[in-house]
């Protein structure tokens, strides 16, 4: 599995990292040889196999729509790093919402 | 501390009350031949609680011996992120304070107990291992936590843990390396280092750990404790900060199976908050502790025990095969023909969930925040600042694994191997209850011996990671030392929702190995005075 | 080309998706009631806020709405779906993955008849699928607006407030048809109990995808994606525009660029929002929080049974009872048809009560900016105000006040008409003495009457009823001065 710079950086941009040249490189290389081990899944994950997302088989499993407390909003707010007007500030948004 | 003449009568009640097995309960001496401190330290749960039924001790001695012992030995084995002495002596005293008035007491009331820093405690740090959620204080309490707090359990601390419970030796954390009590130059195994290395070093008799691909039974193994992952579900996850959802379980450490199971009973159950918590009730897994394994059947895993395992792990692990012979299982061998393929899916279906999971630390509502220019420059020099090296790793991994064009080939085909896996136990547990293998090929390697070989590292986890990934209940327990005298641990695995046959089989295997949980050797924690209370 | 051969060179392709903010107590995923107005973040729990170690657990109503709107779009009821993650970054999504479905959803393969200028056109639907909120940003700065703001603010109290997102299949062909289909679907969520649907308020929510082919071609022409379409008129400006817009591209022998496009409201046109390359990778997978959503088929049978009538059958019912398409149509769509029906029940000519209905509430609801399926009429009362004027004890001037008294919750037009003192003189002996001063007051009027200018008796009838404040019977007065100065003739 040999990856290129530009595809480690597409991955870093998809996941919100901001790596330097060093940390590109270093992840090229250290994720070439993870995903080419983890490649061996493919010689027996054949479709005839239905893939297993969840290991408990569960189903249907709902709430009544009856409401809960919600938190204080001085509590719901106090992890956040910059609050204004009882909201959370962010820097100017650059890209449009999806 | 003052005088521990009743201690040795209790220890007999102790013993008689629960059933439990011998080196926790087993003293009868009543004299104070060692310190009150060290005699509370080393004692078990059925003991503590005996004790302090009594009124022989209060929940405050308890805590403050433990407390004791964490502030002079912790330095060396760095278990604890966070101790909360202040606040475990409160509950301790309070818990008194309710004895004293007569008025109900939760199961656990005034054991203490560890609890790994993934696990969210209201208005106390909690970070898991990460700098990226540096002094995070959660507006809830984990119900796991809740339910620690509803048994008087008394928290003494938060423990530390590989970045996010991602990695195999503690090593990852952003704020402390865990030693191993056996060998301080050695690791405690991960990722619930803190948690295992506490219980080891007579830290709290009790501590809670997460398991993803082993990171309870691995550092169990390599620590001489036991630990041990329930069943997918069993356990709520509501509060556990997530790094697998599809895989991650909470479930106990301890230095007995009996204290273990004591723990599995309080944090087990159905909790409505968590919609893969499963609806069934729980058994008491501390009724058919002592039935014994002569009418079970034992399955050793045919490819456990080649190449890759340290011979003393081997031969620990074909021991405890005799052992279980000895003491009547039925032994046979079964195949796993495909756990082989185990870490491979594995490596990309936690790495996955892990990228999505961790994609809420961006600097917004909690934890770190590095400024930039614009949102996304924000969101993106907070990630990369506030993780580490392996977190960036297998978020790497897994947004690739997920991404447009690849999807397919890693994930969907990991999760096809994940349902070979599963065929694979369903077929060995038509001929045995329960499955043996090593926990690891390999007992406690040095400090940084691994570090910069993430497979390695990975590998690490070959046997762990099949149950995982078939969600089933399994436990380590000390199987014995290496010829370097480390602790070698055995996995049992169990049927989904054998939690009961797993403590039963364990619970016998212990007693058969005898094996004595306070660490030995020239580079171990210095060990609490057991000549009164492990006699 | 003139503008209609280039009307006619292409034929529009318009599939629209439209997201139906549920009208549950709670959210889709935590127990945050869903209250709206409140201080920011005042409606959060670590759930909604993406706290770290927080699990979502779904609304059984949300589904079951879900389920509803389904069958009422006749779609099949999937036996087994599952929640994915729909990964992408950005300030108002709490954990930065929305949950969302993907590869099956709840509904699938329905369609919705609808009528369009006498034409009968069944619409498919795609499928109909749940998913949740983003929080509300508010950018701070001169504009207001995204671009040019300082910074930005984020309020997670709309947060995971469950949405369904139904989507058409691309079988609509012109605005008016994208109009149609919107106001049916509305009307359907109506009925169903199930949102609000303000598409002004964003509780429901309208993006088009439009494209064209040459006529007679099979295959589709380049997609282009239309935002902020708030209301149905919005919706047709903006597909119309569009239209327009694509035609001239392709005129010009250029290729229309796939791409998502703002629709300015004020400015009447369309804008580039985000190209093709910036198309994301939301990498979806399963969530492992989530389990799978297998609703039992005697359940969804028994939500089939108990569907309210659908707004297709009320009109045709309607109109079975002698109303006109648009009339129908208008009943319905602004969710007067029960008021109506109740009126005619209560003896009120269904003439009368349409009119009433369609001129009369809708106009007071515009004006007063009252919802009119929420207007405090009953069929009742309306009967009663048909019939008193009918009977002469209103004028038709008279009555629409006693029906704005009746609308603003005044009491029944028989309370109303007496607290306002606006019934209708109809005593003789009151009315002679205004008719002689009339007549005395404007003799020159009297004299032309007289000699046969019956048109002049339109003035004497003003004076009687000015002088009366409206309230006098007209067709007594009539009578009364035709007594006076005609009959002796």
């Amino acid at each position: 599995m040999s990856l290129t710079i530009d595809d480690v950086r597409h991955v870093a941009n998809l996941a919100r990292l901001a790596l330097d040249a060093d940390q590109l490189e270093r992840l090229r290389d250290q994720l070439g040889r993870i995903l080419e081990y983890a490649e061996q899944v493919s010689e027996v994950a054949t479709d005839d196999v239905p893939p297993t997302s969840h290991p408990y088989p569960l189903r249907n499993v709902w709430r009544a729509d009856e409401p809960r407390p919600s938190l204080d909003p001085d509590a719901a707010r106090a992890t956040g790093p910059a609050i204004e007007d009882g909201r959370f500030r962010v820097p100017r948004i650059i890209e449009e919402d999806a | 501390m003052g005088q521990a003449s009743d201690s040795g009568a209790v220890g007999h009640d102790a013993a008689s009350d629960s059933g439990a097995v011998g080196h926790d309960a087993a003293s009868d001496s009543g004299h104070p031949a060692a310190s009150e401190g060290d005699t509370l330290v080393t004692a078990g749960v059925a003991r503590l609680l005996a004790m302090l039924d009594a009124g022989d001790v209060s929940a405050e001695d308890v805590v403050t011996a433990h407390l004791s012992r964490i502030a002079e030995y912790d330095g060396d084995v760095n278990a604890f992120l966070t101790v909360l002495a202040d606040q475990a002596l409160d509950h301790a005293r309070d818990i008194d304070r309710r004895r004293v008035r007569g008025e109900p007491l939760g199961a656990l009331a005034g054991v203490p107990v560890a609890v790994k820093d993934v696990l969210c405690t209201r208005g106390e740090a909690t970070t898991c291992g990460s700098r990226i959620l540096e002094g995070h204080r959660p507006p809830y309490d984990a119900t796991v936590v809740t339910r620690l707090r509803d048994a008087d359990a008394v928290m003494l601390g938060k423990t530390n843990c590989d970045e996010f419970a991602m990695g195999s030796s503690t090593e990852n954390s952003a704020y402390a390396v865990t030693r191993n009590p056996w060998d301080l130059g050695r690791v405690p195994g991960g990722s619930s280092g803190g948690s295992s290395a506490a219980v080891a070093a007579h830290f709290a008799p009790l501590a809670i750990g997460t398991d993803t691909g082993g990171s309870i039974r691995q550092p169990a193994a390599l620590c001489g404790v036991v630990g041990m992952k329930p069943t997918y579900g069993r356990v709520s996850r509501y509060g556990l900060i997530a790094f697998a959802s599809s895989l991650d379980q909470a479930g106990p450490f301890g230095r007995g199976v009996a204290d273990t199971a004591y723990a599995y009973a309080a944090i087990s159950g159905h909790d409505p908050m968590d919609s893969t918590s499963i609806p069934e009730p729980v058994p008491d897994v501390r009724e058919g502790l002592d039935s014994g394994v002569d009418r079970l059947r034992v399955g050793v895993v045919v490819e456990a025990l080649g190449g890759g395992v340290e011979t003393g792990v081997a031969a620990r692990v074909r021991e405890a095969a005799e052992l279980l012979g000895k003491l009547g299982a039925k032994i046979v061998e079964v195949s796993l023909p495909h756990a082989k393929y185990g870490i491979a899916a594995y490596y990309l279906i936690a790495p996955s969930e892990a990228s999505s999971n961790l994609a809420r630390y961006d600097g917004v509502r909690y934890g770190l925040r590095v400024d930039g220019d614009t949102a996304e420059q924000m969101m993106a020099a907070t990630r990369s600042t506030g993780f580490g090296d392996e977190v960036i790793r297998r978020i790497m991994i897994g947004t690739y694994a997920l991404s447009a064009g690849y999807y397919d080939a890693y994930y969907v085909s990991a999760q096809r191997v994940r349902t070979l896996i599963i065929r694979d136990y369903r077929e060995a547990f038509a001929d045995c209850d329960v499955v043996l293998s090593p926990t690891s090929p390999s007992t406690a390697f040095a400090v940084g011996a691994k570090a910069d070989d993430p497979l390695a590292m990975y590998l690490n986890d070959v046997f762990t990671v099949p149950a995982s990934l078939a969600g089933l209940p399994a436990l380590s327990l000390p199987a014995g030392l290496d010829e370097r005298g480390l602790p070698v641990g055995v996995q049992l695995v169990a049927p989904l929702l054998g939690e009961a046959v797993l403590f039963q089989a364990a619970n016998a295997l212990e007693a058969e190995v005898g094996f004595d949980p306070v660490p030995r050797g020239g580079n171990a924690v210095h060990p609490p005075d057991t000549a009164h209370a492990n006699a | 080309m003139s503008a209609i051969e280039q009307a006619t060179a292409y034929e529009a392709v318009i599939g629209l998706e439209v997201h139906v903010e549920l009208s549950t107590a709670t959210k889709m995923f935590c127990g945050c009631a869903i209250d709206f107005g409140g201080e920011p973040n005042s409606r959060t729990c670590p759930v909604c806020l993406g706290q770290p170690g927080s699990l979502p657990v779904p609304n059984a109503t949300a589904i079951e709405f879900a389920i509803r709107l389904g069958l009422a779009l006749d779609c099949e009821v999937i036996d087994s779906s599952q929640f994915h993650r729909k990964n992408y970054f950005y300030p108002d999504m709490p954990k930065n993955y929305q949950i969302s479905q993907y590869d099956v959803a709840i509904c699938e393969r329905g369609h919705l008849e609808l009528e369009v200028d006498g034409e009968a056109r069944r619409i498919g639907i795609h499928r109909v699928h749940m998913e949740e909120d983003t929080g509300k940003t508010l950018h701070v700065g001169t504009s207001g607006r995204i671009h040019g703001a300082d910074y930005s603010l984020v309020d997670y109290n709309r947060a995971g407030i469950p949405l369904l997102e139904v989507v058409s299949e691309p079988d609509l062909r012109s605005a008016a048809e994208a109009q149609a289909y919107l106001s049916e679907l509305r009307a359907i969520v109506l009925t169903l109990g199930i949102s609000d649907a303000k598409l002004e308020e964003g509780s429901m929510r309208c993006d088009a995808n439009v494209s064209l082919r040459p006529r007679g071609a099979t295959a589709y022409g380049t997609r282009v994606e239309v935002k902020n379409l708030n209301s149905v008129r919005s919706l047709g400006r903006a597909v119309a525009y569009e239209i327009g817009r694509q035609t001239g591209v392709l005129d010009d022998g250029v290729e229309v660029v796939q791409e998502t496009r703002h629709w300015d409201e004020d400015a009447g046109r369309t804008s580039t929002l985000r190209a093709k390359e910036e198309v994301f990778d939301y990498r979806y997978f399963p969530d492992p929080d989530l389990v799978a959503v297998e609703p039992a088929a005697d359940w969804v049978a028994r939500l089939g049974k108990e569907l309210p009538e659908l707004p297709s059958a009320t009109r045709a019912r309607l109109r079975s009872a002698g109303l006109a398409a648009h009339q129908a149509a208008s009943l319905v769509s602004t969710g007067l048809a029960p008021v109506f029906e109740d009126a005619v029940a209560a003896g009120a000519p269904a003439d009368d009560a349409v009119k009433w209905l369609t001129n009369e509430v809708l106009g007071w609801s515009n004006e007063q900016g009252v919802e009119s399926g929420a207007v405090a009429l009953s069929g009742a009362d309306l009967a009663a105000l048909v019939a008193m004027v009918s009977d002469g004890t209103l004028s038709t001037k008279l009555a629409r006040q006693v029906l704005d008294g009746v609308l603003a919750g005044e009491g029944t037009p028989a309370v109303v008409a007496r607290d306002r003192g606006l019934e209708q003189v109809s005593d003789a002996s009151e009315l002679e003495r205004m008719v002689d001063e009339a007549i005395a007051a404007q003799p020159a009027a009297a004299d032309r009457v007289r000699s046969g200018n019956h048109k002049a008796i339109g003035a004497l009838v003003g004076a009687v009823m000015k002088a009366s404040r409206g309230q006098a019977n007209p067709a007594l007065v009539n009578e009364l001065l035709r007594d006076r100065l005609i009959s002796g003739a």
